[in-house]
């Protein structure tokens, strides 16, 4: 096929980085479909996409806030999205959802049902909803999610990682988002199981969903105000919301994800996202023993710390692959 | 005169009432088809809805598209209603109505156009389906959440109890479920516990004396497939079940009250395209389930036609139907008998069977919380099922002749007419109702009138311990259009998108053709650069999703990653979907016969929001559509550029994959000769020019 006079595929790719620099949102499915490219050249032609929507070009950390929206499968995240995005559209805010659901183990592929549960207006440019498939992976992320967050952050102005899970695979998303908010299922205990064993770490906030339950919502909303006191952080929101119309609990909602981010030092909280990332696909491309190689995981922290903090994942990875050259 | 001996009766039973689902296009068109099947000998009506009417949208609704007039009547408002009926005895007649999410809206309608032409509502008598739950699981036509449905199923109830005593406010449908490929056990079971749910929410709002009553209006509409024997021992075992539960659960005594009512229409799951004429001899032993046993016969039966797999039948192929019940009602000896199974070994042990198997099923429903919380349970284990049917058909453990046996046969002479052996409805329709709704909300109506009638409606819907019926009838009689009354409820209640049940589905079972279509799906999507992606979508109205969700299954284990967004897309979503999905290939399910309008707009939104424009016809990614596809339609849609077309002949889903497999290789290859579709993605994203 022809693809323009004579441009090679990392020209193009870096056009369609600066288009989503240029907050061309139409430019985000082809970006996407790259991004997930796990082939050679597609590989090296995303490199060159995300150079162009790094801190560098960017001339500063990408402008859209990053939340993680996690929990357990029916606690109602999709339900809770729906009316997320309908709030943050209405104050004229751009939104991109990675949807991102499990794989079957034996077949390898997926049925991605999210995107069904979102309500949303397909005529609405402002909106994209990308699902994806964690491929077997655990952690909670699919290969390409921080990658497909970090070029969508330079064109939207929210962008939702929605993973399924409860216990610890909501670290990948905690690493990336600049907020999470874990949703919790009114009448069942897991999260505060998990939370009173520390198997899961304290998230921003917590939110209690089917809060027209009435008082299996109220007892949810307090055992869980009570764990939290007595893990030392009384201070974490736990927020009771309804999705069912009439709504209850989302302005409030919208506000403390706000309220979060106000108070965060993007910058710092980014650029730990990126090192965190580049080690994670250290190890997935090298495997343990790379890691050993370079002293285990904590020294190659240590390194990536002491690195650039502009520094974009792909030279990140490049730093941990040739340790010596540092950061370039 | 001697005595009669025991085995026979003292005179024949009556036969039962003869329905044909009938209706098409205009108001007036159905009635004149109402007319002359009246006097072809049918004994009561049966009333075809189109999908907006059933879902509550206007004919000019964007929904509606492709859909007006087609599987049934288009009724707008009370003039389309009494050009319905028109000249029809309504204090004689026997009306059956398919209608569950607005049922409360048309029974309003038949309430109003009986008032206004002088017939007492006391003297009615008829039927509306009225079943919200079996939607949820099989049949999509739903319009609100479960919770404000099941207010207006209750609602409905509790005021015809008392209003109108002779109607039947709602038939309990298992009839639906056993398409959706439920086993017999599960047919009953959640039949039986979606009367259940039905029941205990009317509890609530009638006296407690009204009650036995409210019990003994219940009815249901069940199914009967070929395997006669046991479908007519299901039958024994319903009625055994829902006696004990009126006994048992509610303290039911009247006998009257507890004998269970049920009408028929027979499978239409079983009927197949190939060789179609043998359908005759299926409906023929279907119709036997359920008149054979005098103690389980059906009160009212429709019977399907033969070509119901190749498209809408024609009045001729309806007819051929109501002569298979004419003759077996007044021809045979059926009738002159007392029950001919009472005492039978193998009847007794085959409803024993089903009892103890329905009433295990209906506890795992009340562990759920009943119908209601139950609904995703119940839908992933009818897809479970269904996708065991299809497994073994496939595999040739289930016969089916002239399908997966004894494929070869003569040319048909039943499809050799101009049209094919089927009907079609006139897309001029569409556009006349259109025209027909605009103007009767422009100037047949008082505005005033209707702005007070529908915001009444809205604040009944706020109280919660309103009955809805009285503001509805007030909406018929002031001209509210079915669209204006269901959008003003979805206002109020919110809408609602049902469980797909696909997600949850167990692994489809190893066999060879799998795991060989599997290691080519790695092959492909290695070439591709990412895992091969498919959107299934269901454009339009029609909510028959038992096989977009097979096919969902199958590629999920074929290794695919499958974007399925469940039912009533339109096709600037679907487009919206595969952009920014950015799947390799679209599939596309439609079975109610608007496929000549949806499947181009489909095309066109999807050039559009890729930007291909490229003039070539052929969208971005390739589009394969499986569906109810008459030949000569299918032709049409290859040249308007989709690319491949499965009809129901098309049994084995397996080798579907596969041939959707080779498109999907064969588009990466034509489109990028060099290397991964990287630079494909590349050219779907260009800026538009």
């Amino acid at each position: 096929m022809s693809v323009g006079g004579g441009e090679t595929a990392e020209g193009l790719a870096a056009a369609l980085g600066r288009r989503l620099r240029e907050r061309d949102l139409a430019a985000a499915p082809a970006a996407l479909n790259l991004i997930e490219d796990r082939s050679l050249a597609g590989r090296a032609a995303a490199a060159a996409l995300l150079a162009e929507v790094s801190p560098a070009a960017l001339g500063g950390e990408a402008p859209a806030h990053l939340v993680g929206v996690t929990g357990p499968p029916g606690a109602g995240k999709s339900s809770l999205l729906s009316e997320l995005v309908s709030v943050w559209r209405a104050g004229g805010r751009t939104v991109a959802v990675l949807a991102v659901d499990p794989s079957s183990k034996r077949s390898g592929g997926s049925l991605l049902g999210d995107r069904a549960r979102i309500d949303h207006d397909p005529a609405d440019g402002g909106v994209l909803i990308r699902s994806t498939a964690t491929a077997g992976r655990l952690g909670g992320l699919a290969a390409p999610t921080r990658a497909a967050a970090q070029a969508l952050a330079s064109a939207f102005d929210v962008v939702v990682v929605e993973t399924v899970g409860v216990g610890q695979s909501e670290t990948e998303v905690e690493e990336l988002c600049d907020t999470v908010a874990v949703v919790v299922q009114p009448g069942s205990g897991d999260t505060l199981q998990f939370l009173k064993a520390g198997i899961m770490e304290v998230p921003d906030m917590l939110v209690v969903t089917k809060s027209d339950f009435g008082d299996v919502a109220r007892h949810a909303r307090r055992d869980l105000e009570g764990a939290l006191r007595s893990l030392g952080a009384g201070r974490t929101p736990v927020l009771a919301v309804s999705s069912l119309s009439p709504t209850q609990g989302i302005d409030e909602l919208v506000a403390g994800i706000d309220a979060h981010r106000a108070e965060l030092d993007v910058h710092s909280t980014r650029t730990r996202a990126r090192r965190l990332a580049a080690l994670s696909e250290f190890a997935a491309e090298r495997g343990e023993r790379g890691v050993r190689e370079l002293g285990g995981r904590r020294a190659a922290e240590r390194m990536l710390a002491e690195l650039d903090p502009a520094l974009e994942i792909p030279a990140l990875v490049a730093a941990l692959e040739s340790p010596g050259r540092g950061g370039r | 005169m001697g005595e009669t001996p025991p085995h026979r009766l003292p005179e024949a039973d009556p036969p039962w009432v003869m329905r044909t689902y009938a209706g098409h296009s205009t108001a007036r068109d159905s009635n004149a088809l109402y007319r002359r099947n009246l006097a072809k000998g049918q004994t009561g009506l049966s009333i075809a809805f189109d999908l907006p009417t059933q879902t509550g949208y206007d004919p000019d609704h964007e929904l509606s598209r492709g859909e007006v007039g087609k599987t049934g009547v288009s009724i707008a408002h009370k003039g389309d209603m009494h050009d319905l009926l028109d000249g029809i005895p309504l204090d004689e007649m026997n009306t059956s109505m398919t209608i569950n999410a607005t049922a409360a809206w048309l029974l309003a309608l038949y309430l109003v156009t009986a008032e206004e032409n002088g017939v007492d509502r006391g003297t009615l008598q008829g039927t509306t389906q009225n079943d919200i739950i079996k939607e949820f699981l099989s049949r999509g036509t739903y319009a609100f959440p479960p919770g404000p449905s099941m207010r207006l199923i209750a609602d409905t109830i509790a005021f015809t109890v008392d209003e109108v005593p002779r109607w039947n406010p709602i038939n309990v449908c298992s009839y639906h479920l056993q398409e959706a490929g439920a086993t017999p056990v599960q047919e009953i079971a959640y039949a039986m516990s979606t009367a259940q749910a039905v029941l205990d929410a009317v509890r609530e709002r009638v006296e407690p004396d009204a009650f036995p009553r409210v019990f003994g209006r219940i009815s249901f509409f069940v199914n009967a497939g070929i395997r006669f024997l046991e479908e007519h021992a299901k039958l024994r075992a319903l009625a055994e079940l829902w006696e004990e539960l009126g006994r048992e659960r509610y303290g039911v005594t009247d006998e009257k009250y507890l004998r269970l009512r049920y009408g028929v229409q027979v499978n239409s799951l079983g009927l197949t395209e190939a060789q179609p004429e043998n359908n005759v001899i299926r409906i023929v032993l279907e119709a036997l389930a359920v008149t054979l046993g005098r103690d389980a016969r059906a009160r009212a039966i429709q019977l399907p036609a033969w070509n119901e797999a190749l498209g809408l039948p024609r009045p001729w192929d309806q007819q051929w139907s109501l002569r298979i019940q004419q003759i077996l009602a007044l021809e045979t000896d059926l009738l002159e008998y007392p029950d001919i199974f009472e005492g039978s070994k193998v009847m007794d042990g085959l409803v024993e069977e089903l009892v103890e198997g329905t009433k295990a099923e209906m506890a795992i429903v009340a562990e759920h919380g009943g119908a209601v919380e139950a609904v995703p349970y119940m839908k992933t284990q009818l897809v479970e099922s269904h996708r065991e049917r299809v497994g073994r058909i496939e595999r040739g453990e289930l016969k089916v002749v002239g399908q997966n046996v004894f494929t070869g046969a003569e040319p048909s002479p039943l499809q050799e007419g101009e049209d094919g052996g089927i009907m079609r409805v006139d897309p001029e329709v569409e556009r006349g109702q259109i025209e027909a709704v605009r103007r009767w909300r422009s100037s047949e109506r008082d505005p005033g009138a209707v702005a007070t009638a529908l915001e009444d409606l809205r604040s009944a819907a706020r109280g919660a311990s309103t009955n809805l019926m009285p503001a509805t009838i007030a909406c018929a009689h002031a001209g509210v259009t079915t669209g204006e009354w269901a959008g003003s409820l979805r206002d109020a209640f919110g809408e609602y998108r049902a469980p797909t049940g696909v997600s949850d589905a167990a692994p489809t079972s190893e066999d060879e053709s799998l795991v060989a279509l599997r290691e080519r799906v790695e092959e492909v999507s290695e070439t591709l650069g990412r895992r091969l992606k498919i959107l299934v979508g269901k454009p339009g109205l029609d909510g028959h999703s038992n096989g977009a969700e097979q096919i969902a299954v199958r590629a999920r284990d074929a290794g695919m990653d499958v974007v399925y967004e469940g039912i009533r897309l339109t096709p600037q979503r679907i487009a919206q979907a595969a952009v920014q999905e950015g799947v390799h290939v679209v599939g596309l399910s439609i079975l109610s016969g608007s496929h000549r309008e949806l499947i181009p707009d489909v095309l066109r939104s999807l050039r559009e929001a890729s930007g291909a424009g490229n003039g070539s016809g052929a969208p971005s990614v390739p589009v394969v559509v499986g569906g109810i596809i008459p030949e000569s339609d299918a032709r049409e849609l290859l040249a308007a550029g989709v690319a491949r077309i499965y009809t129901p002949k098309d049994f084995e889903i397996t080798r579907i994959m596969a041939d959707i497999v080779e498109l999907v290789a064969g588009c990466a290859a034509v489109s990028d000769v060099s290397a991964s579709g990287t630079l494909a993605s590349l050219a779907q994203g260009a800026p538009r020019q």
